[in-house]
């Protein structure tokens, strides 16, 4: 479903960002990218959703070229869940915002209508469509932005740090409802512990580099490989004196 | 709540506002979008001292008011800076023009003082004229009737970006000057110092967040198009808003080309006589 081969990819031309990315992913799994700051993993995402389009190497989604020429059929396909919620909603209520994607792929009346509500029933909000989304919280407008992707049901959902600034419980649903999602997921994020409860496979880089890639009990419990790229073991794993 | 909470508020509010009204509307916004073109132009094109014919003009305004349930306050309250702009526009104008034109129970009033008048009516109808056409089809339908009306796509886009971005630039200031004010307590307002590096920094974190809100926009298949309908003018035919088109359009040039107000005046006068 998703083909990286040799990816580098530069903001600047000088320093890479990326450099060298490779792997494969199949439909159905749900993919971990984890690194310290400024490892890259936005800017993976970016490419994968066709933002960035000036790489080096290949990038493909179901078959089909990330690049300018296929960027409406790519973008089709992908979801892109961004990390501040308040950028991706910009419409004035919850069902306008979610009912915003499919109408642009021509989607209308009862289909249209049908779609947004299953989106927003996937994430546990549908009472909340009528709601100005400048008075929800940071936890609802968090679902409202999944929701926004959902309603498009694409094939591959790329969420950027999808847990920041959520509390434990909003936290812990979110968790859920990723779960409950089907089609690939690609989950960038520092909050291990949520990877752990959600990714069967991980990929770790560091300064824009694959460092490795597997199941993700066996990297999440790699200490020293965690150490070494500036990460820790998640919470649930450190042991605690008491 | 600060001024600034208040503006993006009171933002937030039109813009929910107009959403709800556009989408129970059975009038296709292409028809709104001509009729207040065609209303703002016959408007101005009124002589300088044509009271009488400008308050006629009104007749659009309250009506709309009326049938789209449209607050004259709340209409007030939101463009009152844009109102009072209109009203300065014109308090030159009794200074420049003293050449007596009329005396009523010896009270004189001069071109300027007429010019003034029909300056701030001018301003307050084509002021209200468009923002209750914002109110009824909102900035999404407003953008669809640009472009069903051939408008390019690019300065469509511009438009509804520019839109957004008031209330994104409107929240960056909020946040960015809630961080200043919180390290320079007892400071009142930002200080001259440091004007060009706010002002440098806020423009680029608004086009930072600008950008993200774009891209959100083309993720989700934008393209400049606006191939939908809001739900309620799905059924609505094009006949009725060439209806109202025609009719309202008729009417302007009915009240632009014959004096109704004043020949009403006239007949009423020689009753009592």
């Amino acid at each position: 479903m998703v083909e990286l081969d040799h990816l580098t990819f530069s903001y600047d031309g000088n320093r890479e960002v990326l450099s060298d990315i490779s792997f494969d992913l199949k439909a159905g799994e749900t993919i971990g990218l984890i690194g310290a700051n400024g490892a890259g993993k936005s800017t993976l995402l970016k490419i994968l959703a066709g933002l960035l389009t000036d790489y080096k190497g290949q990038a493909k989604i179901d078959g089909l070229d990330v690049n300018k020429k296929n960027l409406a059929a790519v973008r089709k396909k992908t979801g892109y869940v961004f990390q501040d919620s308040e950028s991706q909603l910009f419409l004035s209520t919850v069902y306008e915002d979610v009912a915003f994607g499919p109408r642009n792929y021509g989607c209308v009346g009862k289909e249209l209508e049908e779609k947004v509500m299953s989106a927003l029933k996937q994430v546990h909000i549908e009472e909340l469509k009528d709601r100005p989304i400048y008075r929800m919280s940071g936890g609802q407008k968090k679902l409202a932005a999944i929701a926004t992707i959902l309603s498009m049901e694409p094939e591959v959902i790329l969420f950027d740090e999808p847990s920041v600034g959520l509390d434990p419980k909003n936290r812990r649903n979110l968790i859920n409802i990723i779960n409950g999602i089907s089609g690939l997921k690609i989950i960038a994020s520092h909050d291990l512990d949520m990877i752990f409860d959600t990714c069967n496979r991980t990929i770790l880089i560091e300064k824009g580099k694959l460092i490795c890639e597997g199941e993700t009990e066996k990297i999440l419990t790699d200490q020293r490989l965690l150490e070494k790229s500036g990460l820790e073991l998640p919470l649930s794993m450190q042991k605690r004196d008491v | 709540m600060s001024k600034l909470q208040q503006a993006i508020d009171n933002l937030h509010e039109a813009d929910r506002e107009a959403g709800k009204r556009s989408g129970k509307s059975r009038i296709h916004p292409v028809s709104r979008l001509l009729v207040c073109v065609a209303y703002i132009g016959i408007v101005v094109s009124f002589p300088k001292y044509d009271v009488t014919g400008l308050l006629g003009m009104s007749l659009f305004i309250i009506i709309t008011g009326i049938l789209e349930d449209l607050s004259f306050i709340k209409g007030f309250q939101r463009m009152k800076y844009i109102l009072a702009f209109v009203v300065l526009l014109g308090a030159v104008n009794p200074f420049l023009d003293k050449r007596i034109v009329m005396q009523t129970g010896g009270v004189t009033v001069t071109g300027g003082m007429l010019s003034m008048m029909t300056l701030f009516i001018k301003g307050v109808l084509t002021v209200y004229a468009a923002y209750f056409m914002f109110m009824c089809t909102g900035i999404e339908q407003l953008c669809r009737a640009l472009r069903c009306l051939k408008v390019p796509k690019g300065a469509v886009t511009v438009v509804l970006l520019i839109y957004r971005y008031i209330i994104v630039l409107l929240k960056e200031i909020q946040r960015m000057s809630l961080a200043y004010r919180l390290r320079a307590p007892g400071q009142k307002g930002i200080h001259i110092k440091v004007w060009g590096s706010f002002a440098g920094l806020l423009l680029l974190r608004s086009m930072e967040r600008a950008q993200n809100v774009y891209d959100s926009m083309l993720l989700r298949g934008y393209d400049g198009e606006f191939q939908y309908e809001i739900l309620g003018q799905e059924k609505t035919g094009k006949g009725l808003g060439a209806v109202y088109a025609a009719g309202w359009i008729g009417i302007f040039l009915l009240l632009r080309c014959v004096p109704v107000f004043q020949m009403a005046g006239n007949i009423f006068l020689s009753i009592g006589q």
